[in-house]
């Protein structure tokens, strides 16, 4: 079953907190990766990584630089899981 | 004053060692006599022929938040823990720069390690088998390049007036420390922090090592297996950790009013050209480094008080080293309090010239001489004065020090270091 836009930001914020140690409750949709939750570049591709594990979902190379929040990424999941 | 006779001088230590987490509990350690080898558990080494190792006393994931540790490789997570400790001994308060007593652009970093990151290479050539491709860390590349920590040790203070990583195999500390020392001396930098790094206790390096002869294979008795210069010695006991010291110029450390531990006169480098692993039994590549030694800094080995020995427990290796310690001191040797501290933090290959320029220091801060534990029947042919079971005092006055330290290929690097 597709998860819901909340489930996939409760997972997003899991995720940043494991990766970049950001508490849960800051990663908010409108957070950039790069300028508010300390996700620079090669920690973005860990986040895509495991965000492709928890959601079944593919974000190919090119699409992850259109990612810019965490409400860009939580839209591309929402639409293209499996 | 011309660049090139600058005075440099240690206002700053830091450590992370087998028998300690930070360069204080250390030194306690070292003069205790405390072996930091141990039985390695973990059924990864179950069918290994050496299943022991000097593990680092404290982990660093004990030390460093977890986001950060997961980018580092073991062997920065080391070097990163003992520059903040250098670097805070030093007395600075933050980054160059927002530290106004130290420009970024006349602040250096170089931090070497003999092998790089080898556990993170081969923790995700296991991913990568297991796994799969996409499953292997974006951080790889940084985490297993040499440069690794160096590059993070210069983040991390904001160094810019150049980082760099010198590669000689287990001489790769010291040479950092003397490649500091020039980059001061040429006008290159004011400050310089250095040493060295080493983290690979992992199966497949203890296998290779294991496999050229090179370690002890007393796994009932880990912590009696490094004994340098003793009749029955058997090879080295692979250790881990960093040592790192903040050098600068004593005009630099003067004008923070900084506290000095000690001055480094300099360093004397040559190379055997003989065998790739093999040391040069005569000891003659040795002697060149120590001669270059007494030619660049102008010591006199009646100066000389004490020898941080580089002796890593090994027939031949040992042997050679006090050859050329007679060969160039002569008579002068007599005088030397010489210590083996592998005998208690093992061997940390590229990062055991940064820990034992720190004991050297702290050495003769203090006036006293670390033991060499382990020592119940001395070589007959060791003709030096091995400071055996319990630490020695040192003069009173200005009292020189030697630490060796010599790497696989037929480095040699020694450094010479005064009191103040």
């Amino acid at each position: 079953m597709a998860a819901t836009q909340e489930e996939i930001v409760a997972g997003l914020a899991e995720i940043v907190n494991e990766i970049a140690g950001i508490p849960v409750e800051d990663v908010q949709l409108d957070k950039s990766f790069t300028d508010d939750l300390d996700v620079d570049s090669l920690s973005m591709v860990e986040v895509v990584v495991a965000a492709e594990e928890r959601f079944d979902v593919k974000i190919p190379d090119d699409d992850v630089k259109e990612l810019k929040t965490v409400g860009d990424a939580a839209s591309y999941i929402a639409k293209h899981q499996g | 004053m011309s660049s090139t006779n600058r005075t440099v001088v240690v206002t700053g230590i830091g450590a992370t060692t087998p028998l300690g987490g930070d360069s204080a509990s250390t030194w306690e350690a070292l003069l205790a006599g405390r072996s930091g080898a141990r039985t390695l558990d973990d059924e990864r080494y179950a069918g290994l022929p050496v299943r022991f190792a000097a593990q680092a006393a404290v982990d660093p994931s004990e030390v460093l938040p977890r986001p950060l540790a997961r980018k580092l490789d073991r062997s920065a997570q080391f070097a990163l823990i003992a520059a903040r400790e250098a670097w805070a001994d030093a007395g600075y308060t933050a980054r160059a720069g927002e530290d106004t007593s130290v420009d970024p652009d006349r602040l250096g970093a170089v931090v070497a390690s003999g092998i790089g990151g080898i556990t993170s290479l081969l923790d995700q050539y296991d991913s990568l088998r297991d796994k799969g491709p996409r499953k292997v860390s974006p951080h790889t590349v940084p985490m297993m390049m040499p440069n690794g920590p160096s590059a993070n040790v210069g983040i991390e203070i904001g160094a810019r007036a150049g980082v760099h990583t010198p590669v000689s195999a287990c001489a790769s500390g010291a040479e950092a420390i003397g490649y500091a020392v020039e980059m001061i001396r040429t006008g290159r930098a004011d400050v310089v922090i250095a040493g060295g790094t080493e983290a690979t206790i992992h199966p497949l390096p203890i296998a290779a090592f294991a496999n050229m002869m090179a370690m002890s294979k007393e796994n009932e008795a880990p912590e009696k297996a490094s004994r340098p210069f003793d009749k029955t010695r058997n090879g080295f006991v692979m250790g881990e950790g960093a040592g790192l010291i903040v050098l600068e110029t004593a005009e630099h450390a003067a004008a923070r009013g900084a506290r000095v531990y000690a001055e480094v006169l300099g360093q004397g480098i040559s190379s055997d050209a003989y065998h790739i692993t093999a040391p040069e039994p005569t000891g003659d590549g040795i002697a060149a480094a120590l001669r270059h030694l007494l030619e660049n800094t102008g010591l006199k080995p009646s100066e000389v008080v004490h020898v941080n020995a580089h002796a890593t427990s090994t027939p031949l290796g040992d042997l050679g080293e006090i050859k050329a310690l007679r060969q160039v001191f002569g008579s002068d040797l007599d005088h030397m309090a010489i210590s083996a501290t592998k005998s208690m933090t093992g061997h940390l290959l590229g990062g055991a010239g940064g820990i034992e320029t720190v004991a050297t220091i702290l050495a003769l801060h203090h006036r006293i001489a670390p033991p060499t534990i382990n020592l119940t029947e001395l070589d007959d042919e060791v003709d030096a004065d091995i400071v055996r079971d319990k630490p020695r005092p040192l003069p009173e006055g200005t009292i020189s020090a030697v630490n060796d330290s010599f790497g696989f290929g037929g480095h040699n690097v020694v450094l010479a270091l005064r009191s103040v």
